[in-house]
Formats: structure tokens, C-alpha cells, sequence
């Protein structure tokens, strides 16, 4: 078969659909990574437009531009957008469009969960600029600390807006890290071990973990404080046992490796263009991972130096203190690296190199300031002042725009399949670069004079006029030159001359294709040797376009396949679904669950529940099917399984890692028990929880059946015997933990008088929530059985229900002890 | 910290410009990655921190016989100042304190969290509703010091500031004996 016959048949299956219906039903990496990138850059013009409207306000004293009520929404959407709409949208648009063609594969693990998370984060957004246009913003700041956000001081629904808003789009920052996770660790090119990943899948790899680990924290406090201002549960308030405290310790659990997880796919941009700028490899690999896993471990110790002025011991601040002056050390690493990747080879100052070297003298600025606040007194004096404004602007803009727009720079041929033809991009940058600086070195020298963070306004005598009207000009000046790189993207993407392959001479795989690429990326998958397969050899294009590889035959599913974790020795064959609008019709209906709790319509809520049960149940029944698949043969020789017939099909691993951010978040909820309990005034409790022997165990009983039973008629299913009798026992024991958790709820003592009844009620409808999705797990087991879906040989979705039997388990019975056992002690 | 600060960022930069020169260098992995990389920061970081915490130990509130107590409670947007020493006695928006002699502030809330601030005295110390933090001041010379709330705290956060006023011996027994308002 010839070359340009394979392009066709192989597009005729991996197409999306045409024109712009075919948006919605895309689940296809390529086109989803760009919707993601796209959306991402929109709202970072919309945050920057609120910076310019803070700039021109702040330019001149007693400005009448904006009074507070509305400077407070421009300020924490400013924040808010930037964060949470660029940055992590940011993030996940280039992992999804980049890992499979860097990892040398066709598509991500979930295709359609691309599709769910990309639209959840267009509602999500959605909702909030909704809520800027008419004016019922959030206003309480990007840190939304109650009680200034709580039910008392801030009636209206801006805080809502956040709370629900934001929640809703961090669903799709869960979903995109689950999915970028399974990718990198099953789905690569043979051969493909560990240690010959692109570097950038490793960043990837370290913030997708983080993110998992880090937004269920912050998830957490939001719902604890909706609810609090949705049915007055006291979590955050003094004088009911609850603790404002706790919201700050939550928030920056989150907010810190934040900062880190917007740092380290940036650094991996740098790590992948900087070797090619400069005609050379990466100075010290191992190094770098180790670097950056050291510092995704640290980022998780160090959330407490954002409440240095908020009363903590001394020993407890100089522990926190030597954890964050501690971070710089592997940050230290890695620029020493890249310096040293330089020296090594030549480099060229091409316009990514420009972009990279704005990147160095912007961040190494910030990571000096950012050592000045870590030292405990300084930060109580520059505590809340412009100075932080300026540092973090320093970090994040010099530690995340400038790679960006090397990465985008470096890209853009990629994208476009065109060359850059007007050179305006030189321009841009000296305009960004020279204007950031002028901006933000004003900001720390205000911030000294004392300036504080988030005043609308101030006086002329307090002397601040001349730096801030600099500060509002360099302002405009960094937008002027956004503006150009908008005008020349486009211009790109209309009248720009045709790219040859490759055109930076680089060694990793996404430009062993076609540009712009392909629907299906490979013709046929590559045996990765080495870290720079097109390095070592330039023909590498060719060959897997000629079928040279594995999977060469066009067939009419969708195919690849995954391999082993470490050794990266395939293992089994993958068929993904094709085009569907399932993923934009779940989000919508997901949407409708928020947006019933928005506006407080609350008979929509269940409605809007079953919706997304109806739908997920579709999702899942859609896959498998009622033959034995044989082994397929992928070329070379080598035939493997097909992932229904295997004991950890991609649905396993994937659930692994969404329940490792979900016993994040019931961890966060014991911390939550705990800190209260200890820390918070108010305590104890003026009523205790009634304990009962018999719920209690009845919940622990009925898990420990369900476990029991769910490995039975796995063993039962191996054995060609009929695994329905165990899983009707299975059911019956998910019930029993549904009941304890139940009467749990029903019994809590007076939830919205305490914060002790309050958290025991979170914890209940916790485990009565899961419990539920675990009886419907198995529900739709008992159905995929008796209509014929399973087999001795496929079995792939036993292993999967197991799993989240056990979590039940263990969450229910934490739960039930929890609640019970504080009984007894009192 | 600022002239270190400089010297660092001046050395990288040098290394920086001195990469596109044209040479010939085997890959130092060893130089670049441990020395420069580890050794480095890690040497510098551990005297800043040593530092950081003897100063921090400095202005932490120790116990003396004759140190002034205070209470500082916010709201939106005021601080009422109450004295131990006089009992019943409050003051809106100014607080009094004497010269040359240390003060404990126990800062705290009634509605929302802010932060008290008065930049020539002390650092920043948040009041949090429910909690009780004590900061320690101490006015050099008799004055009045401009203090600020620096917890952002909605509307009215702009115009969120206080005075201190250090009085000298004298004024400071007036104050307790009630003469002055």
C-alpha cells in the first residue's frame, strides 16, 4: 500500500466530523488541544484587559474610574481568570494536543473525557464572565477568605459565582490530569521506556500527579463554604465551632503547588525547546526529573508561608520558612542546567531563544524576591504590599508567559504548517519584555513605600503618584505587544509560506509527521530507542508514513496501543470510540446540576443527578462488546490482547488515579475534623453524636461483604461460572453502608448549630454518595452480564468495580468511626 | 539581602551572556548541575535562613516585668483599643501607648479577618475572629505613627487605617489618669 492510500483510509476512520458541527462531537486530541489552547488564550486577553482597567485606575490618585464595588470584581476576576481559566486550561491544552505525538502514539487514554473536561471548562468559564458582564462578579478577592466571603458579610451571589463556577471547571482540570497521567504512563511508542520519555512528558507527568493531589483540597473548601451559604453549616464561622482558619489552610494546600503546577509544564516547554535553540541535548536529564519531582514533593510542605502574619508558633514559621527557602534549591538545578545545556551547544537567537532568555532574566529576578519573603521578618513587613503583587507577577509572568510564548513561537509550524513570514515578533517582545519590567520594578519599589495590595485608590500626599503612572504605562505598553502577537498569529495562520518537516532540526517525535498533523498522527507507531528517535534518524517521517511500523493497516476502528509502564514493551491493543456528542451533552447536564445550585433551584438538582447518571451509564455501556476478540496482530510479529480481555485495562488505571484525588479529598475532610476539633474555638460541641453498635456495624460489615463478595464473583467469572449470585451479594452490601451512612446523616445533632454536626453531615452524605455510585457500579455489572458483555476472557471490568468496592470500604468505615467513635469518647 | 541579591542575579546573567560566545566545552554535568546547581543555593540559603530566624527570635513578645498590655479589636472598618491598665477605658481609631517601653498588642476580630500594620513598629500581625495573636511594639521616641489595616476586607478596606500615638512619661500618666482623650 502506498503511502498517500494509507493517509486517505486512515483519515476516512480518524476524522472528525466536518465543519463546525464537528466541534461538538470531536474527541479527537488534536482538535480538542487546540479548542483548549484557544479558549485558554481568550480569557487570558479578558484577564488582561482587567489588568489594564487595574493599571488605569490605579495611574493617577482620587481616580473616579472605579470605586471599590467594582474594582474588588476587576481585581479578584483579574486573579481568578489568570489563574483558573488561562494558566491550567493553559497546561492541559498543551499536554493534550502535544503528549500523544511527542510520546509517538494516536491519542490520549480517554478520548471522550478530553471532550467532557474541554467543555466543562467553556461552561464553567462561561458562567463567571457571565456574571462579570452584569456586574455580580466575585469581589472578595482570589483567595476568597471568610468570613468576608460568607453568608454574613458577603449576601449577594458574586461569591457564589466563584465558588460554583470554579468548582465546576476544576472538574476538568481532574478529568485532564487523570487522563494525562494514564497517557504518559500506558500509552507511548514500543520500546519507549521511562527513562527515553521527551522530558516534557515528565514535567507533565509530575503536575498532572500534582494537580490530583493538590486541587481536591481546594474543591473541599469550596463546597464547605457553598454549603455554609447555601443552608448555614457553620464551618468558617468562630462563634458556631467554626474556623476561618481552616478555609486558609485548605486554600493555600491548593494554592501553593498551584504556583508550582503552572511552574513545571512551563519549565518543560523550556527543557524541550532551549536544547534545540542552542543545536545540542539536554544538559543533565536524570537531574532534571529528580528536580522536578523534588520539587512537587516541597511545594506540598511549604502552603503555610502565605500565613506568616496570621499567628502560628515561631518553630511552626521557621520550619515553613526553611521548607520555602528550601524550594529554591531544585529551581536552582534546573536553571543551572539549561545554563549549562547552553554552554554546551551553540546558540542561536531565534525568536523562541529571545522569549527563553526573557524567561531567565524576568524569573531569576522573581526567585530572588520570592527568597527575600520566605525570611520570616522581611514577609511581615512586605506581608499584603505591592512588593508581593510585583514578586508573584515576576514568578508567574517570567516563569510561565515568557516559556509560553517560546513554546508558541517554537509551535506555531507545527500548528499551522506554515513558516513565519512577517517579522513582527521580534517587536512584541521587546514591548512585553521592556514594559513588564518597567511595570513590575515600579511595583516592588511602591510596595516598599508601602503601598498595600487590592486599595483602589490612595492619596496624593501618600507620594505614590510618579512610580504608579510608570507602572500604568509599562502596563500598556506589555498589551500593545500582546496586541502584535495576536495581529502576527493571525497573519500566520492566513499568508505565511509553506513549512518543510521539521523546521528546527528537532529530535522528538511530534515532527516525525505531517504538518499540520494528521487525525490518526502516525500512519504507523515508531520503536523508540533512544530520547531523540528523528535525531538519530531523519527518515524516521517517511518510514512511518510508508507503514514501516507497528499498526501500519488501516482498519476501521480506531487503534493503538498501550505499553508496559517502565520497560515500555507493548502489551496490549486498544480500539477507542469514535465522534460522539455524548461528552458536550454530559457537560451541558452537568452544567444544569451547577447551575441549579446557583440560583438555588433546588428541584432541578436531583434532576440534573439522574441526568448525568443516564448518561455516564451510556458512556460506559457503549464501550466492550459480545465476542471474544482473538489476540491482535500489530506488525513485526507481535500479537497482543485486546483490553477488554485484560485485568488492568486503561478504565483501571484511570480509576486509580481519580481515586487518588478523591482520598485527597476525604483526607482534606479528616484534616478538616481534626483542625477543627483542636484548633477552632467554640469546641467541644454542646451535643454529641448518639453512637450506635449496630449501625456502626452494619456499615463496616456491609463494605467488608461487598469486598468479599466482588472478588468472588471476579474468581467466579474467571471460572466460567456465573458471577451473578456474588454480585447481588455485593449490591446487597453496598446497601448496608448506604443505610449506616443514611441514619448517620439523619442523626447528626443540630449540623447548623455546630461545626461538629456540620462536618459529620459532610461525611456522611460523603460515604452515602459513594456508596451509592458503588451499588450502581454493580448494578450495571449484574446488567453487562446477564445481556451477554462479559466472559471468561472479558473480563477487564470486574477489576475496575473491585477497585472502587474497596474504597467504599475504607472511606465508610472511616467515616462510620469517625462519627461513632467521638460519640463514645464523650 | 538586596546587594546579595543583585550579585546573584549579576553571575547569571554573566554566565548567560558568556554562553553565546563561540567555544568548544565538553558537557560539565559536575561543575553545572552539583556545584553550581546544589552546592550553590543551598550554601546561601542556609546562612539567609539562619538569619532570618535570629532576627525573627529578636522581635518575638518575651516576658517583662513592665511590659504594657493592649487589646486592639477590628471591624469593618474601625479598631477599638482597650487598656489593662485602666480598666473600662477604650479609644476609637487611636491607640495610646508610651515611648521606650514595650507593648503587647493582643490583636483580634468580630466580623471579618484583618490585619494590624503600623510599618515603623512592628511587622504585620493578622486579627482573626475567634483568635487572640499578640504582637510586640515598641516606640523608640514619642510620635504619632500611621497604622494601617492590611487584610484586604471589602468596601470600605481603602480608608481601613488607625493612628498610634507614643506619649513620654508624663502625657502616658495623664493618659491613665484620664486627662487626655
Amino acid at each position: 500500500m502506498k503511502a498517500l492510500e494509507r493517509h486517505r483510509r486512515m483519515t476516512e476512520t480518524w476524522a472528525s466530523d466536518p465543519g463546525f458541527k464537528g466541534w461538538f462531537s470531536t474527541v479527537s486530541h488534536t482538535d480538542l488541544g487546540r479548542m483548549f489552547l484557544v479558549t485558554a488564550f481568550f480569557f487570558f486577553l479578558v484577564g488582561g484587559i482587567l489588568a489594564m482597567l487595574i493599571r488605569a485606575q490605579l495611574a493617577t490618585p482620587h481616580s473616579a474610574f472605579a470605586g471599590p464595588e467594582i474594582y474588588n470584581q476587576l481585581f479578584t476576576m483579574h486573579g481568578t481568570i489568570m489563574m483558573f481559566l488561562f494558566a491550567i486550561p493553559t497546561f492541559e491544552g498543551l499536554a493534550v494536543y502535544l503528549l500523544p505525538k511527542m510520546l509517538g502514539t494516536r491519542d490520549l487514554a480517554f478520548p471522550r473525557l478530553t471532550a467532557y473536561g474541554y467543555w466543562c471548562y467553556v461552561f464553567g468559564g462561561s458562567m463567571l464572565l457571565f456574571s462579570m458582564l452584569f456586574g455580580i462578579a466575585p469581589d472578595g478577592g482570589w483567595f476568597m477568605y471568610p468570613p468576608l466571603t460568607g453568608p454574613l458579610y458577603s449576601p449577594g451571589i458574586n461569591t457564589d459565582f466563584w465558588l460554583i463556577g470554579i468548582t465546576f471547571v476544576e472538574i476538568s482540570a481532574i478529568a485532564a490530569a487523570a487522563e494525562i497521567t494514564v497517557s504518559i504512563l500506558k500509552y507511548r511508542a514500543p520500546g519507549m521506556s521511562l527513562d527515553k520519555m521527551p522530558i516534557f512528558a515528565w514535567y507533565a507527568l509530575v503536575t498532572a500527579l500534582m494537580i490530583l493531589t493538590g486541587f481536591p483540597p481546594l474543591i473541599l473548601g469550596s463546597v464547605l463554604l457553598e454549603v455554609e451559604r447555601a443552608f448555614g453549616l457553620p464551618f468558617f464561622q468562630a462563634e458556631l465551632g467554626g474556623d476561618s482558619l481552616l478555609w486558609q489552610h485548605l486554600f493555600w494546600l491548593f494554592g501553593h503547588p498551584e504556583v508550582y503546577i503552572i511552574f513545571l509544564p512551563a519549565a518543560g516547554v523550556i527543557s524541550t525547546v532551549l536544547p534545540v535553540m542552542c543545536r545540542t541535548t539536554l544538559l543533565g536529564y536524570g537531574w532534571i526529573v529528580a528536580a522536578a519531582v523534588a520539587l512537587a514533593f516541597l511545594s506540598f510542605g511549604l502552603w503555610v508561608h502565605h500565613m506568616f502574619t496570621t499567628g502560628i508558633p515561631h518553630m511552626g514559621l521557621a520550619f515553613f520558612s526553611a521548607a520555602s527557602t528550601l524550594v529554591a534549591v531544585p529551581t536552582g538545578v534546573q536553571i543551572f542546567a539549561w545554563i549549562g545545556t547552553m554552554w554546551k551547544g551553540r546558540p542561536d537567537l531565534r525568536l523562541p531563544m529571545l522569549h527563553i532568555l526573557g524567561f531567565f532574566i524576568t524569573f531569576v529576578i522573581g526567585g530572588l524576591t520570592g527568597v527575600m519573603v520566605a525570611v520570616v521578618p522581611f514577609d511581615w513587613q512586605a506581608h499584603d504590599t505591592a512588593f508581593v503583587t510585583a514578586h508573584l507577577h515576576y514568578v508567574l509572568f517570567g516563569g510561565f508567559v515568557f516559556p509560553i510564548l517560546a513554546g508558541l513561537y517554537y509551535w506555531l509550524p507545527h500548528f499551522t504548517g506554515r513558516l513565519r513570514f512577517f517579522r513582527l515578533g521580534e517587536l512584541a517582545f521587546v514591548l512585553i519584555f521592556v514594559g513588564f519590567h518597567v511595570t513590575f520594578l515600579a511595583m516592588h519599589w511602591v510596595g516598599l513605600l508601602g503601598q498595600r495590595r487590592r486599595i483602589s485608590t490612595y492619596q496624593p500626599e501618600d507620594g505614590w503618584t510618579v512610580i504608579n503612572l510608570i507602572s500604568s504605562i509599562g502596563g500598556f505598553v506589555v498589551a500593545l505587544g500582546i496586541g502584535i502577537v495576536i495581529i502576527e498569529v493571525i497573519l500566520h495562520a492566513v499568508a505565511a509560506r509553506r513549512s518543510a518537516r521539521n523546521p528546527w532540526g528537532a529530535g522528538s517525535l511530534e515532527w516525525a509527521m505531517l504538518t499540520p498533523a494528521p487525525a490518526y498522527n502516525f500512519a504507523s507507531l515508531p520503536h523508540v530507542t533512544s530520547r531523540n528517535p528523528l535525531a538519530d534518524n531523519p527518515d524516521l517521517a517517511v518510514e512511518l508514513a510508508q507503514g514501516k511500523g507497528y499498526l501500519a493497516a488501516p482498519s476501521r476502528w480506531r487503534e493503538t496501543l498501550t505499553v508496559e509502564v517502565a520497560s515500555g514493551k507493548p502489551d496490549y491493543h486498544v480500539i477507542y470510540p469514535g465522534n460522539t456528542r455524548l461528552p458536550i451533552v454530559m457537560s451541558a447536564v452537568t452544567g444544569i446540576f451547577f447551575l441549579s445550585l446557583l440560583v438555588k433551584f433546588y428541584w432541578t438538582v436531583p434532576v440534573a443527578v439522574i441526568g448525568v447518571a443516564v448518561l455516564a451509564w451510556r458512556w460506559v455501556w457503549e464501550l466492550g462488546r459480545k465476542d471474544d476478540l482473538p489476540a491482535q496482530s500489530i506488525g513485526h510479529d507481535v500479537e497482543l490482547p485486546n483490553t477488554v480481555a485484560v485485568d488492568h485495562a486503561p478504565g483501571w488505571w484511570g480509576s486509580l488515579f481519580l481515586l487518588t484525588a478523591n482520598a485527597t479529598f476525604f483526607g482534606s475532610l479528616i484534616f478538616g475534623f481534626a483542625f477543627l476539633w483542636t484548633v477552632a474555638p467554640g469546641w467541644p460541641p454542646p451535643v454529641w453524636f448518639e453512637p450506635s453498635a449496630i449501625e456502626l456495624g452494619l456499615g463496616i460489615l456491609g463494605g467488608l461483604v461487598a469486598v468479599v463478595a466482588m472478588r468472588l464473583a471476579l474468581r467466579a467469572n474467571d471460572r466460567a461460572r456465573s458471577p451473578l449470585p456474588m454480585l447481588g451479594v455485593a449490591f446487597a452490601g453496598t446497601l448496608a453502608v448506604a443505610a449506616a451512612c443514611g441514619l448517620l446523616m439523619l442523626r447528626t445533632p443540630a449540623p447548623a448549630e455546630h461545626a461538629y454536626g456540620a462536618t459529620l453531615l459532610v461525611m456522611g452524605g460523603y460515604g452515602l454518595f459513594h456508596a451509592a455510585l458503588v451499588s450502581l457500579m454493580v448494578v450495571f455489572l449484574i446488567a453487562r452480564v446477564s445481556r451477554g458483555f462479559t466472559s471468561p476472557v472479558r473480563r477487564a471490568e470486574f477489576p475496575i468495580v473491585v477497585l472502587w468496592t474497596d474504597y467504599l470500604a475504607l472511606v465508610g468505615a472511616f467515616t462510620l468511626l469517625a462519627a461513632h467513635l467521638t460519640g463514645y469518647l464523650a | 539581602m538586596l546587594v546579595g541579591a543583585s550579585v546573584i542575579f549579576g553571575f547569571v546573567m554573566v554566565l548567560l551572556v558568556l554562553a553565546f560566545r563561540k567555544h568548544d566545552d565538553a558537557p560539565r554535568e559536575r561543575l553545572w548541575i552539583v556545584k553550581l546547581g546544589l552546592v550553590f543555593p543551598i550554601a546561601v540559603l542556609l546562612a539567609l535562613l539562619a538569619y532570618g530566624l535570629f532576627v525573627g527570635e529578636r522581635l518575638l513578645p518575651r516576658q517583662g516585668a513592665d511590659v504594657v498590655s493592649v487589646k486592639a479589636e477590628g471591624r469593618m472598618w474601625a479598631w477599638r483599643f482597650s487598656y489593662a491598665d485602666v480598666e473600662g477605658r477604650t479609644t476609637q481609631g487611636v491607640l495610646h501607648i508610651p515611648a521606650g517601653v514595650p507593648v503587647d498588642v493582643a490583636v483580634t476580630s468580630v466580623d471579618v479577618v484583618h490585619s494590624f500594620w503600623v510599618p515603623r513598629l512592628a511587622g504585620k500581625l493578622d486579627a482573626i475572629p475567634g483568635h487572640v495573636n499578640v504582637l510586640r511594639i515598641e516606640a523608640d521616641e514619642p510620635g504619632t505613627y500611621h497604622g494601617r489595616s492590611a487584610e484586604f476586607s471589602g468596601e470600605g478596606y481603602d480608608q481601613f487605617a488607625f493612628t498610634v500615638v507614643a506619649h513620654d512619661d508624663a502625657e502616658w500618666r495623664s493618659f491613665l489618669a484620664g486627662e487626655i482623650e
